[in-house]
């Protein structure tokens, strides 16, 4: 059993193409300003559907993480232990990522990152980080 | 205003390991059972809330339940909320029948976790709640999702990993005097500290069991109530509250709807937290209660960890909570894990707790949490 890869649809697929060419995309709304992501049809904050999309720097903080050693699917089972963030980046928007080329004893909340993009098995690569 | 709706019966089946049960055999069972409670027959039941299984899903749910047991209720459906079902079915309930829709409303739960699949498909199926494009292709589990708020929680508000393991401990404190819970050997700080890691802080023994079990309850209009047999619970305040349902989308790691659903609880039934005789709030995971407890406003941030080290959750403590053991030690089988709270408050505001009895409890406090602590539903029960 592969690993759950990620499915574009009519709101993600700009997200995903443009993880294709090294960018990390957010949704900015035109009317108020919020920026958010995940994509959605329209924006969380006045609910309107003039929305843009923004690269972000790709830098960004560990928000919050986990080292998992015990993994839900038999396709992630020699990967343990590996860390999963929830990492803040620098344009205000959170996103799950692997952290990875770091040793898991040493991750902490607020530590520098930035994110990379890792080949996958399917047609998109996924997004991760590491330490900068 | 309408008066309150009133649980008139409650029942749970064996709970743990039951060999050769079915979903909808221990919802039956825990059906009959509740509706006996109560003194009434099956027949009397005229709307019928279920909740979902995982070993034998299904469409309509209801409907389903409703045909394996003989009865056409006037009014049926399936409540969908992961942890905060059985609240959220209790809560629909009392707004039935105090809308004068139904008299008697049997809200069931039950699913064979445990001998029906095997740990590994129970843990792939729970992991299916991620985010299928932003959370799944990280390998994210239940218990990592809840490891990314712990880890959070103890950075901003300086929990320590023994405060987590305290709250085990304290649930099976509990669980050791109830005789049905699924286990009652006893553990210490250190158990827990060395028990298996799952995902870092969490380790196996911060974590809820998986089993097979049933619950109902009944919920009855006010003067239908008083053709019951036993004294009635009343329905005094119910509220819920819905931020998210990804962690990748919650406001925040650390405060969540809980503390909306609760004050509406709370200011419903006219109470406040302090006067509270007995909790019995969702626990899917250590970090689960002690952020509720202090989200809630049963102690301030931080407060929690020192406090259930010093006894505060027990029977003659400050909040006596989870007196059957919670889902970390008396049992945990989906939505029918969310019914033993309500079942049990139900048994100590009636003085039916034995052994595990909180002197002459007035008001209860039930509460569930779905999702990733994504869905609440809260409820003040008191004594009729």
């Amino acid at each position: 059993m592969s690993k759950p890869l990620p499915q574009p649809n009519v709101v993600t697929q700009r997200f995903w193409s443009s993880c294709k060419d090294g960018r990390f995309e957010f949704q900015h709304c035109k009317t108020c300003g919020h920026s958010q992501f995940p994509p959605r049809l329209t924006c969380t904050a006045c609910h309107g559907a003039d929305l843009d999309w923004l690269p972000s720097s790709g830098r960004g903080t560990v928000y919050s993480f986990t080292v998992v050693h015990r993994a839900p699917l038999e396709s992630f089972k020699a990967d343990v232990p590996y860390v999963i963030a929830i990492v803040a980046l620098e344009e205000g928007v959170r996103a799950m990522v692997n952290l990875r080329d770091v040793d898991p004893e040493t991750v902490g909340i607020g530590m520098p990152i930035e994110v990379f993009f890792e080949p996958t098995e399917g047609e998109y690569p996924l997004p991760q980080a590491r330490p900068r | 205003m309408a008066a309150k709706a009133v649980i008139t019966g409650v029942a749970d089946t064996a709970v743990g390991k039951v060999e050769g049960s079915t979903s909808l055999g221990l919802q039956a069972e825990a059906a009959a059972a509740a509706v006996a409670d109560a003194g009434l027959s099956l027949g009397d039941i005229d709307g019928v809330l279920c909740a979902y299984s995982f070993t034998e899903p299904h469409l309509m749910l209801s409907s389903v339940v409703s045909e394996f047991l003989g009865i056409m209720p006037s009014y049926s459906i399936a409540v969908q909320a992961g942890g905060a079902t059985a609240c959220a079915q209790v809560m629909q309930a009392a707004a039935l029948v105090e809308a004068g829709i139904c008299r008697h409303v049997l809200a069931v739960c039950g699913d064979n976790r445990l001998t029906g699949m095997s740990r590994d498909k129970a843990v792939a199926a729970l992991s299916e709640v991620g985010h299928a494009q932003f959370e799944r292709p990280y390998g994210i589990s239940v218990p990592s999702a809840y490891a990314l708020v712990a880890q959070r929680y103890m950075h901003d508000y300086g929990v320590t990993l023994e405060h987590l393991a305290g709250v085990a401990v304290a649930h099976r404190k509990h669980a050791m005097r109830n005789p049905k819970a699924q286990m009652r050997q006893p553990i210490t700080l250190e158990d827990v500290a060395k028990s298996k890691p799952i995902s870092t802080p969490l380790r196996l023994l911060d974590c809820c069991l998986i089993s097979d079990g049933g619950a109902a309850v009944v919920v009855s209009a006010a003067d239908a109530a008083r053709d019951t047999r036993k004294r009635g619970i009343e329905v005094l305040g119910t509220g819920q509250m819905n931020t998210h349902e990804h962690i990748i989308a919650s406001p925040s790691l650390t405060d969540f709807g809980c503390k909306q659903s609760s004050a509406q609880a709370f200011r419903r039934a006219g109470v406040t937290p302090a006067d509270i005789d007995v909790a019995e709030i969702y626990d899917s995971f250590t970090i689960t209660l002690l952020a509720e407890l202090e989200s809630i406003g049963f102690f301030a941030r931080g407060e929690a960890g020192p406090a259930i080290l010093g006894g505060a959750l027990d029977l003659d403590g400050r909040l006596p909570c989870n007196t059957h053991g919670g889902l970390l030690s008396y049992a945990h089988s989906g939505a029918a894990g969310g019914m033993f709270h309500v079942v049990e408050a139900v048994r100590q505001l009636r003085g039916e707790a034995e052994g595990r009895q909180v002197v002459s409890p007035e008001l209860a406090f039930v509460h569930g949490d779905g999702g990733i602590l994504s869905a609440h539903c809260s409820l003040v029960l008191g004594r009729n």
